[in-house]
């Protein structure tokens, strides 16, 4: 069965003055009908990138140099920008952070929803009425007719992102990006929306890459899980293998640092040192100057070492070849 | 919002008693009061009827009462040139000032905002270079100078444009308009192309860097993650956000064209109320500058009061905070 | 210049764009032909003795009664329009300078002292100035100069009234800002004069973007003196400036004599051109918002 979406070698680097950004630099992986998959780095990792190269939003001075993507076999990377158009917000949606900065401040949640269907197919103002009450009923927000006509600023920000989501299943997409969708929302609404979310998406059979800093939050929701660092993708598996026996030194040092594994009155664990600068990375292995198992073989780059369902790069995995 | 206008309307007032007052002190305390009502060849005995009549041997208190029961008339005397009242005199002026102004301003947006929109678009391009260094001219050089290469190039070289005067009028409602007539507008596009200029540079500008601010946001990712063509997003999404600050600039520089128009009418001979006070300050017809002048605040006052009303339509969040 | 020295970043920063530098170029060799201008100027235009009445209205280039040669021609009372030109640009300049220093500093200690006090006599000040700003320049100018009547001293005070507000709204702002910072706490505890903190700790911290102002107003000043002598305000006709020799030459214009007014014209465009590209340059250096 062919996968939903295939990303083989992905590479989007800037073109700065300052050198050349290598934001994503070789990422591959796949995704089936209806999967969610978490994908996990701190800042600065190419998460977000990654996501935006998805729907080809890398604006100069970037650029996807290498790789390719596949959604349902039609290649991504070299579409005409009018193809990637028709393929945004019909079969590939993304949700964003802050939904008080993507929901335009000036125009009503109605036109905002109607620019979003009118962008693929002409609709009479009640058609597009119809839909927008229904598409926001179906995300859980109250009395959908009356709040047609309101700015975004009268909402709360629980109720914006519903919104937001709102308009990414406007055209029942095969895929939805969702980066750091609830990392600007209130620790309640933020439990609420995850499982609103995870249901919505299995009940219409989307694809879900959820793109987070937070460990916590894409363990409660993925199924599977990829973690980034510095543009590359250091460990994929599944969530539940992959947290009860990391093999990464990077992603052991995550879940170590999480607070809810710190013993009561114990110090929290830290990953000692600073993320690389992507623009003048060490050679080899993009975390040996941080990791407490490197050794001079690091300096050469790990190759991918795949194992059934997972996969690693690292020249010392800490349960060796054992999945 | 009612609370809003209401808010406004008595600050308008307040201004108005305030740049009376100041008018009255400048005018009739510091100056002689009698040089602003009467010609100074008048005889002795009419001086002393006028002083008589108009109060000036009554306290001050009293006499600035009497001229504002003169101002609510419109009464501000007769102008010593013309000799006859400067309200009316000023008013048969207005129509050709307003014409040009209008004009010039409406010529400033519509050329002025689409090339802007175009410069933020797209600024590395050299077509933006070009708009840009233009603008810069069109900034910096003196408007009597631009009015007088418009006159050596079009009027005496090329001979195609009439060098001055206003054209032939249709009247419409009472007023004489020249606009509706071929001949009329030959002779007003030339002032008001040297008008429009200083506000052009400004437009393409203010819109440039209005554009160039809201295509770097999420808002615009956003609406491309759905699929919107960039042509929907520059005029939905762009054009509405920067209306804002363009229609509250243009409210204000409304003004200042009514008033550059004086250096306008002076060199293009145009007939309005601006070559009317330049004529006035130099044949020291002093109850014709003196009504200008409050005249003149008083369409300020009118102008700012319309900004604001504008403002809070076009920016729906004004509207709820203020009420 | 000491890259290490804010001063030192500055320009050679500056220096990388070579518009901005070259229009540098060319205000501080304007300053120089303005200030020297009684001295290397071939002919003393204000002296009515030194002009000969056969040689007005002559093309450029014309060798005059005594083997003296016009080169940009003559005006209607037979000046060189070469010196005048020189002597009206020191005349701009020296208008311009002067109404936008005494501008920056009325309006910015006003400003910077409207912020510190703060209350009701900020309010009230502010207020006035906002609604000031709201008149325009050019009409207030107008009016003054009608007022006070023709003259440097009268034109520079109608300009700086005009102008002023700007300085103190920008420091305003500047110095508001920085009233909440707290070093400024940090000074007023100790047994310093207020006057003192304003004005060897704040204002020194609100320059830049007064900088910003004070070249745009520069500008605006030169402009605005032009048009007021054009219109026939301003500067009498014994001292004439660039606007004046532009009105005096406009009516000839039409019977194609434009050397009268083309090259005063001309000088003046330059000048103010190159302020503002300067201008621009500072502003976009100094702009926080921009830097990438």
């Amino acid at each position: 069965m062919t996968a939903l979406l295939e990303v083989k070698n992905l590479a989007t680097h800037f073109f700065t003055r300052n050198g050349v950004v290598k934001a994503v630099d070789d990422v591959s992986f796949t995704l089936d009908t209806g999967e969610i998959l978490g994908l996990v780095g701190e800042s600065g990792s190419g998460k977000s990138m990654t996501g935006y190269s998805l729907l080809g939003l890398i604006d100069p001075p970037g650029r996807i140099v290498r790789g390719s993507i596949r959604l349902k076999g039609q290649e991504l990377v070299g579409l005409p920008q009018r193809e990637l158009r028709s393929l945004r917000g019909r079969r590939l949606a993304m949700v964003f952070q802050d939904p008080m900065t993507t929901l335009n401040p000036v125009l009503t949640i109605a036109e905002q929803i109607r620019l979003a269907i009118e962008a693929h197919e002409r609709v009479s103002p009640a058609a597009s009425r119809a839909r927008a009450i229904d598409v926001l009923t179906r995300v859980g927000l109250p009395d959908a007719d009356a709040r047609l006509d309101s700015y975004p600023h009268q909402f709360s920000g629980g109720m914006r992102q519903r919104v937001a989501i709102a308009i990414a299943l406007l055209n029942r997409p095969d895929l939805i990006i969702a980066d750091e969708p609830t990392t600007a929302l209130d620790v309640s609404i933020q439990a609420q929306i995850l499982t609103e979310m995870k249901s919505l998406v299995r009940d219409l059979g989307t694809a879900l890459i959820w793109i987070s800093h937070d460990l916590a939050v894409v363990s409660a929701m993925a199924s599977r899980i990829l973690v980034m660092y510095a543009g590359r993708i250091v460990e994929s598996g599944p969530t539940a293998a992959v947290l009860r026996t990391p093999q990464h030194p990077y992603t052991n040092g995550l879940l170590n640092s999480l607070p809810s594994r710190a013993a009561p009155g114990q110090e929290l664990t830290q990953i000692s040192g600073l993320p690389p600068s992507l623009a003048t990375l060490p050679p080899g292995c993009a975390f040996h100057p941080r990791c407490p198992k490197a050794d001079g073989v690091c300096q050469t780059p790990p190759d991918v070492t795949a194992s059934g369902a997972r996969g690693w790069r690292c020249h010392h995995p800490l349960h060796g070849e054992a999945a | 919002m009612l609370g809003f206008l209401i808010q406004r309307l008595i600050q308008a007032a307040v201004v108005m008693m305030l740049i009376s007052a100041l008018v009255f002190i400048g005018v009739f305390a510091v100056g002689n009061p009698i040089d602003v009502l009467i010609s100074p060849d008048v005889t002795q005995q009419i001086r002393l009827d006028t002083i008589a009549a108009y109060g000036f041997d009554k306290p001050l208190w009293e006499q600035y009462l009497n001229f504002l029961d003169r101002l609510v008339h419109g009464n501000f005397g007769r102008s010593f040139v013309f000799n006859m009242p400067v309200l009316q005199l000023i008013l048969s002026r207005l129509p050709a000032t307003l014409e040009l102004t209008v004009a010039a301003v409406v010529g400033a947006m519509v050329i002025g905002i689409p090339l802007g929109m175009y410069a933020g678009y797209r600024p590395d391009s050299p077509v933006t270079k070009t708009i840009m260094g233009l603008s810069i001219l069109g900034f910096s050089v003196p408007t009597f100078w631009i009015g007088l290469v418009l006159i050596m190039t079009f009027a005496v070289h090329l001979g195609v444009l009439p060098a001055g005067g206003r054209g032939d009028t249709v009247a419409v409602l009472g007023v004489e308009w020249s606009f509706l007539t071929l001949n009329g507008l030959s002779h007003l596009f030339l002032p008001a192309l040297n008008l429009s200029l200083f506000k052009l540079a400004m437009m393409i500008r203010l819109a440039r860097a209005g554009t160039r601010e809201i295509m770097l946001t999420d808002t615009i990712k956003f609406a491309r993650a759905t699929g919107q063509s960039e042509w929907t997003i520059l005029r939905r999404h762009v054009l509405r956000q920067i209306a804002i600050p363009i229609v509250t600039v243009l409210g204000l520089e409304f003004g200042s064209t009514l008033a550059f128009a004086v250096v306008t009418e002076t060199i293009f001979s145009w007939p309005g109320v601006g070559k009317l006070i330049i004529d006035s300050i130099q044949s020291l017809d002093r109850p014709v500058m003196v009504a200008y002048l409050m005249l003149v605040a008083f369409l300020f006052i009118v102008i700012n009061f319309l900004v604001d009303i504008a403002y809070a339509a076009l920016d729906p969040r004004l509207r709820t905070r203020r009420a | 210049m000491d890259k290490a020295t804010p001063l030192g970043r500055f320009w050679a920063e500056f220096r990388e764009s070579h518009i901005a530098t070259a229009a540098l170029a060319l205000i501080l060799a304007v300053g120089t032909l303005a200030l020297l201008a009684p001295w290397i100027a071939p002919q003393n235009p204000y002296d009515i003795g030194t002009l000969v009445l056969m040689d007005a209205r002559r093309p450029p280039g014309h060798v005059g009664a005594n083997g003296f040669v016009y080169w940009l021609g003559t005006d209607a009372q037979g000046r060189d329009l070469l010196s005048a030109t020189m002597y009206g640009l020191r005349i701009s300049v020296q208008i311009g300078v002067a109404a936008g220093f005494i501008a920056f500093v009325v309006g910015a200690t006003l400003g910077a002292t409207a912020a510190f006090v703060g209350g009701r006599i900020e309010m009230l000040v502010m207020r006035f100035i906002d609604l000031q700003l709201s008149f325009p320049a050019i009409l207030l100018a107008l009016v003054l100069s009608a007022l006070l009547g023709q003259g440097k001293t009268q034109i520079v005070i109608a300009l700086v009234t005009a102008q002023y507000a700007y300085f103190a709204r920008t420091a305003h702002g500047a110095a508001s800002a920085e009233r909440a910072k707290d070093y400024v706490e940090a000074a007023l505890s100790t047994p310093l004069p207020a006057s003192r903190v304003i004005f060897r700790h704040i204002l020194p911290n609100c320059l830049p973007p007064l900088i910003v102002v004070a070249t745009v107003q520069v500008a605006n000043s030169i402009a605005l003196e032009a048009t007021l002598s054009f219109l026939g305000l301003g500067l009498p006709v014994t001292e004439p400036s660039l606007g004046t020799l532009i009105a005096n030459g406009f009516q000839y214009m039409l019977s194609g004599r434009y050397w009268i007014s083309i090259y005063p014209g001309i000088a003046l465009i330059v000048l103010i051109v190159a302020i503002n590209l300067v201008g621009d340059q500072i502003r976009d250096q100094l702009n926080p918002r921009l830097k990438r």
